[in-house]
């Protein structure tokens, strides 16, 4: 899923001279491996959703999208509305992605952001209910994935937290037994912001925020998502390298701090303040 | 909630203790026509595991000139559940499916074998929790049994949390009314890990605990991955082998 298309060689060199600028703890664009890129978070760009913004991180540009409509729970948990988080890597995105199907990296990623999000309990589901077992809202969550340049899993997650954060949705009722809109319009029950932050292991070394380059020869990536009070509510480890015991334990302090910054980044722009 | 997840005695609804194993028995080369196979039960579960090569590439561009490529499918059969599951593959299993590759991938010498392709192949026959660990603690046993050169094997267990308690290993009804799972899997002698999951709130101190529950159970269940591939190749009862670090 990665743009960057590998090629042995060229791959190896790159490596090899950010193996050695990290060694000295220096990244390629001159950030220190604990600098997200600038992070830039619009929202309600889309005035036909029910919450919208658009998440730029470095090059890489995302979109998200909220829809609320009525739809039927699922069986076994009748008493909560649905949440369902999709994330598409549009062809315009780089020369590397094609039109089709969705691909197992586009999955994973996908399932990622929905895990982070669905995990935290950000959404009281419990709330989006009309009528017990019949109807319920549905939250539907789309992204667009505009232009690749690497930590798509944050990007995506942010975006759909800050589309999220800023939705507003028509509330239905039911007037002699069928399902009408009603005139009002509220905000989604939120409990938490959750922050999912993606670190690349290079050599030795681990960075956060990797660019495309960086995920290019990256051993391996785990992406882990703190709520509000600082828990962890989910992760993945991703791609076919290793990670040692104490990184993984240090990625969760990672995570925690540098969650902590960006969740204010996020209040900033959608003014939620919990 | 209708399960008692965790009783007064600190005992889990099947009976177990917070830091114990579901029963698991692992059987080595259990298919003729597979290059290496295993057969796992871990709790409810009974996974087939298959290695099919180093074989031909097909289709061919997709042939690394340097290494192999390793393939793998997990997949659970329409009837492994409680209500029939449709045969075609989920996205689940298709993550499924990706990270238990890049669990294995680490283990396995693929720049020896270059221009050709490993398959494993992965089928759940009934499914309890923690399936994608099983299924990789069956697959590394199936590709040590194919022959195939590896660096260590992967064992898998997972950790998670019922009633605000950490527990290790846990099985469906605790997967689905429990708050958190976190499957893990790792190269016990180069103390790596290779496959990360979290989902389910857990604190600070959780995570930490988690994660070594999840450690323990890794190596327990590496003892039994040793045990059933000298019970096949050096019979039982054979002195042990010794540790290849």
């Amino acid at each position: 899923m990665s743009a960057v298309k590998k090629s042995l060689v060229v791959e190896q060199l790159r490596r090899n001279q950010m193996i050695e600028l990290l060694a000295q703890g220096k990244r390629l664009d001159g950030r220190g491996l604990l600098d997200y890129r600038a992070i830039k978070i619009e929202t309600g760009i889309i005035p036909k959703a029910s919450g919208s913004a658009k998440v730029t991180i470095g090059d890489t540009q995302v979109i998200a999208g909220v829809k609320v409509e009525t739809g039927t729970p699922f069986p076994d948990t009748p008493d909560q509305g649905l949440l369902i988080v999709n994330a598409e890597l549009l062809p315009l995105s780089s020369p590397y992605a094609e039109p089709g199907p969705p691909d197992e990296g586009t999955i994973e990623l996908a399932r990622v952001v929905d895990r982070g999000i669905r995990e935290s309990q950000m959404i009281d589901v419990s709330q989006l209910v009309i009528k017990e077992g019949e109807k319920v809202y549905a939250v539907f969550a789309d992204v667009s994935i505009l232009n690749t340049d690497g930590n798509l899993f944050d990007t995506t997650s942010y975006a759909v937290v800050a589309a999220l954060l800023s939705a507003k949705y028509t509330k239905y009722e039911f007037v002699d037994g069928k399902l009408r809109p009603t005139e009002v319009k509220e905000a989604l029950p939120l409990r938490t912001i959750p922050v999912s932050v993606t670190v690349a292991k290079i050599g030795d070394s681990i960075v956060v925020d990797p660019t495309d380059e960086e995920e290019a020869v990256m051993d391996a990536r785990l992406t882990l998502t703190t709520d509000s009070n600082g828990n962890i509510c989910a992760g993945q480890k991703g791609e076919p390298g290793t990670f040692s015991f104490d990184q993984m334990l240090n990625g969760a302090d990672t995570s925690r701090m540098k969650g902590q910054e960006i969740r204010n980044i996020l209040r900033e722009a959608t003014g939620f303040t919990g | 909630m209708t399960t008692v997840l965790l009783d007064e005695q600190g005992l889990r609804h099947d009976g177990r203790k917070v830091d114990e194993l579901r029963p698991v028995k692992i059987e080595v080369g259990v298919l003729k026509n597979a290059n290496g196979s295993a057969y796992i039960e871990f709790g409810k579960n009974k996974i087939i595991a298959a290695v099919y090569g180093p074989k031909e590439v097909h289709p061919k561009h997709m042939a690394l000139p340097d290494r192999a490529v390793l393939r793998c499918r997990y997949h659970m059969s329409p009837f492994s559940t409680d209500t029939r599951k449709n045969p075609a593959p989920s996205r689940r299993e298709i993550e499924i499916s990706k990270v238990i590759r890049e669990a294995l991938e680490p283990a396995v010498m693929l720049y020896d074998y270059p221009r050709t392709a490993i398959d494993v192949f992965l089928e759940v026959l009934q499914s309890d929790g923690g399936s994608r660990c099983a299924s990789i603690a069956a697959s590394s046993v199936a590709l040590a049994d194919a022959g195939i050169n590896m660096k260590d094997l992967v064992c898998a267990c997972a950790a998670g949390k019922v009633a605000d308690q950490v527990v290790l290993d846990l099985d469906d009804v605790e997967d689905k009314e429990g708050s958190g799972d976190m499957p893990l899997a790792m190269m016990p002698n180069f103390e790596q890990v290779t496959l990360f999951q979290l989902d389910g709130i857990l604190s600070s101190q959780q995570f930490k605990q988690a994660f070594s529950f999840a450690l323990d159970g890794c190596k327990r269940v590496y003892q039994l991955q040793k045990e059933a591939l000298m019970k096949k190749y050096f019979g039982q009862g054979e002195p042990s082998m010794e540790e290849s670090e």
